[in-house]
């Protein structure tokens, strides 16, 4: 039991990821509303920006801006460590990843507005209904 | 050092950048300034088929920068032959929809071409790019520019079905995603030729194996193999038709290329098919998938939903092909991207006429099409026979393939699949011709037929389909040249 929670407990930040990733997936599948969806849609893929932020993260490392040289101290000062700072390329890439996430969520309220404008509801079912009278 | 394989990309994301300026001021000219970017952008992918063919891979450093910091394009065979067949397919496709987009998009015409561009640009990037995280991006952006297309066409349903398709498709991004963070940990690396030598000595990680099963997953989600292939129908069956005619044939096609780049370049065909024991439940699966595309195929009302459902078959086929695990099959999935593209290409521009001059494409508005639009229908018949597999159309030779590659794997439950969907085709068209054939019970039965008046789609999409047509059996009649210059020596 001990070793199943200090296994929890080392690796806490992909539970975490994978807990809201869950949260995001159940939203978007058993939500009757389409905002509602689109909310749990933006969880998934911040559950995602979290794995990757949490990954470049050390122990005793600091912000990766090289600190120490100031015109030359001399070469042992100039050496950089790698292990002294974070890595800082999963966080750019989450920049890139975020504005992903941003331009999609913005398509996809563009998609609700137009659907409310249609059909005034954006409950699933009602739209259902709605579809359904229309062919008959 | 030449830029043809940045000048493929970058073409079309100029030309909708001037696209979108100019269409502030004046629509019309959109037009010109969309159909001169991916004239560039084929004339750049052909100079690269024939560099690549003569002096071997191209390693493109975009802006300079070196491989293990910057992004590199990387351009074999394989690439440039997919980069050729997809730039070629949007320009002709431009020539072709002139006059769909006026019908159904009078007021949006700028719109269209920016994000049609837009479109091309995420398509030729995800093709041409050698990095893992860049395709991720290049993959969302054609998702985002078809989403926005889809949501431009019927207008109860489009948005509807666009908005099912951002879900799932999200989905299936972010399994990507998650997929490569996974390779990053491991590797430390996003170049899939530095991923690639490392792998090796990953083989036993099951961090890896969890990389590989959500890659994959994310692309299966991205080409709609069966069981998630419920956004497809909608999405492309309510999509502007002049989108429809290339979000069909290349969206899917490209996603197999991205599941064929992953699984030869990246993971390395020895670890899928040596280490792990996955083979056999794929290749069940493409099998069940063509099964489950053709029955729902024969179920449809709408000539347009039935071809859909013709896609998610065919996705099975390339799939299948692709798991056979040997080079058979591969030399079939990867023909038959080419092919698939080409015939897929050629159905939908028929629909296309016929939606500009029916409006819709129920199976039972179609009667006496022979006669009204015997052009239109003369593509169709020839394509149809492409899509069954009838030599010499270029369908029987891809499928032919993969049927010899299901023999040698001993996958005999894949090649009945096979050769049932053929027959599942056939009914199907045939179905089709017989109402096309037969003028409609008119009230002046048997006084005689009134004389058929012609009435024909634009010369241009005609010529196009003239152009489609004869190319499906020259790429036909030439399969075994294009099989030993090509695909052969990528897949040593």
């Amino acid at each position: 039991m001990t070793e199943f929670i200090s296994l929890i407990a080392a690796k806490y930040n992909y539970w975490l990821y994978v807990i809201l990733m869950m949260i995001g997936l159940y939203a978007m599948i058993a939500k009757n509303n389409l905002i509602k969806k689109l909310v749990g849609m933006n969880i998934f893929q911040t559950a995602i920006i979290l794995f990757y932020v949490s990954i470049g993260f050390k122990h005793d490392a600091t912000i990766p801006i090289i600190q120490g040289d100031h015109g030359g101290h001399g070469a042992a000062a100039a050496a950089i460590k790698a292990a002294d700072y974070i890595n800082p390329l999963p966080h750019v890439l989450m920049l890139t990843a975020i504005v992903v996430s941003v331009a999609t969520f913005g398509v996809a309220m563009a998609l609700c507005v137009k659907i409310y404008q249609r059909y005034q509801t954006l409950e699933e079912d009602e739209l259902r209904m709605r579809l359904s009278e229309n062919k008959s | 050092m030449n830029n043809y394989p940045a000048i493929v990309v970058i073409a079309p994301l100029l030309g909708a950048l001037f696209a979108g300026i100019t269409a502030w001021v004046e629509d019309r000219f959109t037009y010109p300034i969309a159909l001169t970017a991916l004239g560039i952008a084929c004339a750049a992918a052909v100079a690269d088929l024939c560099i690549v063919l003569t002096h071997g891979p191209i390693q493109y450093k975009m802006a300079g920068w070196a491989p293990p910091m910057g992004i590199e394009y990387r351009i074999d065979a394989l690439n440039a032959m997919v980069l050729v067949l997809v730039t070629a397919i949007a320009f002709l496709n431009l020539v072709a929809s002139f006059r769909n987009v006026q019908q159904e998009t009078p007021d949006r015409t700028g719109a269209f071409y920016v994000m049609y561009l837009l479109f091309v640009v995420g398509l030729t990037g995800v093709v041409s790019t050698g990095d893992l995280f860049n395709l991720y991006v290049l993959i969302e952006i054609t998702s985002l520019s078809s989403y926005t297309m889809i949501a431009l066409g019927d207008k109860d349903r489009g948005a509807l079905a666009s908005l099912n398709y951002v879900f799932i498709g999200v989905i299936g991004a972010s399994f990507y995603l998650l997929g490569v963070g996974y390779i990053y940990i491991k590797t430390g690396t996003l170049n899939m030729a530095e991923v690639a030598t490392m792998m090796p000595a990953l083989k036993e990680s099951s961090a890896i194996l969890v990389a590989f099963i959500l890659c994959i997953l994310g692309v299966f989600i991205k080409m709609a193999l069966f069981p998630v292939h419920v956004w497809l129908p909608n999405a492309y069956s309510y999509a502007p038709v002049g989108f429809a005619r290339i979000v069909a044939p290349l969206m899917t096609k490209v996603m197999v290329y991205a599941m064929v780049r992953l699984m030869i370049t990246v993971f390395g065909l020895d670890y899928i098919f040596n280490t792990l024991d996955l083979a056999e439940g794929v290749v069940w699966m493409a099998t069940i998938a063509i099964l489950a595309g053709g029955v729902m195929a024969l179920s449809q009302k709408n000539l347009k939903k039935m071809l859909t459902y013709i896609i998610v078959c065919e996705i099975g086929y390339m799939v299948g092909g692709a798991w056979l695990g040997n080079t058979l099959g591969l030399t079939g999935a990867i023909l038959h991207i080419v092919n698939d593209a080409l015939m897929t290409f050629a159905l939908f521009l028929c629909v296309g006429n016929m939606v500009y001059r029916l409006g819709r494409v129920d199976i039972s508005d179609l009667s006496g099409l022979f006669g009204k639009m015997p052009w239109t229908m003369a593509g169709f018949v020839l394509a149809a026979f492409s899509i069954v597999g009838v030599p010499p159309t270029c369908g029987f030779f891809s499928k032919w393939y993969l049927i010899l590659g299901a023999f040698e794997a001993g996958a005999y439950h894949f090649a009945g699949a096979l050769l049932i969907s053929s027959l599942i085709c056939a009914v199907l068209f045939f179905k089709v011709f017989e109402v096309c054939f037969f003028e409609p019970m008119s009230e002046g039965h048997g006084h005689g037929h009134a004389a058929v008046t012609m009435e024909e789609a634009p010369v241009s999409s005609l010529a196009v389909l003239a152009v489609v047509s004869v190319s499906l059996i020259v790429v036909g009649v030439y399969s075994g040249t294009i099989v030993d210059t090509v695909i052969l020596p990528f897949l040593k």
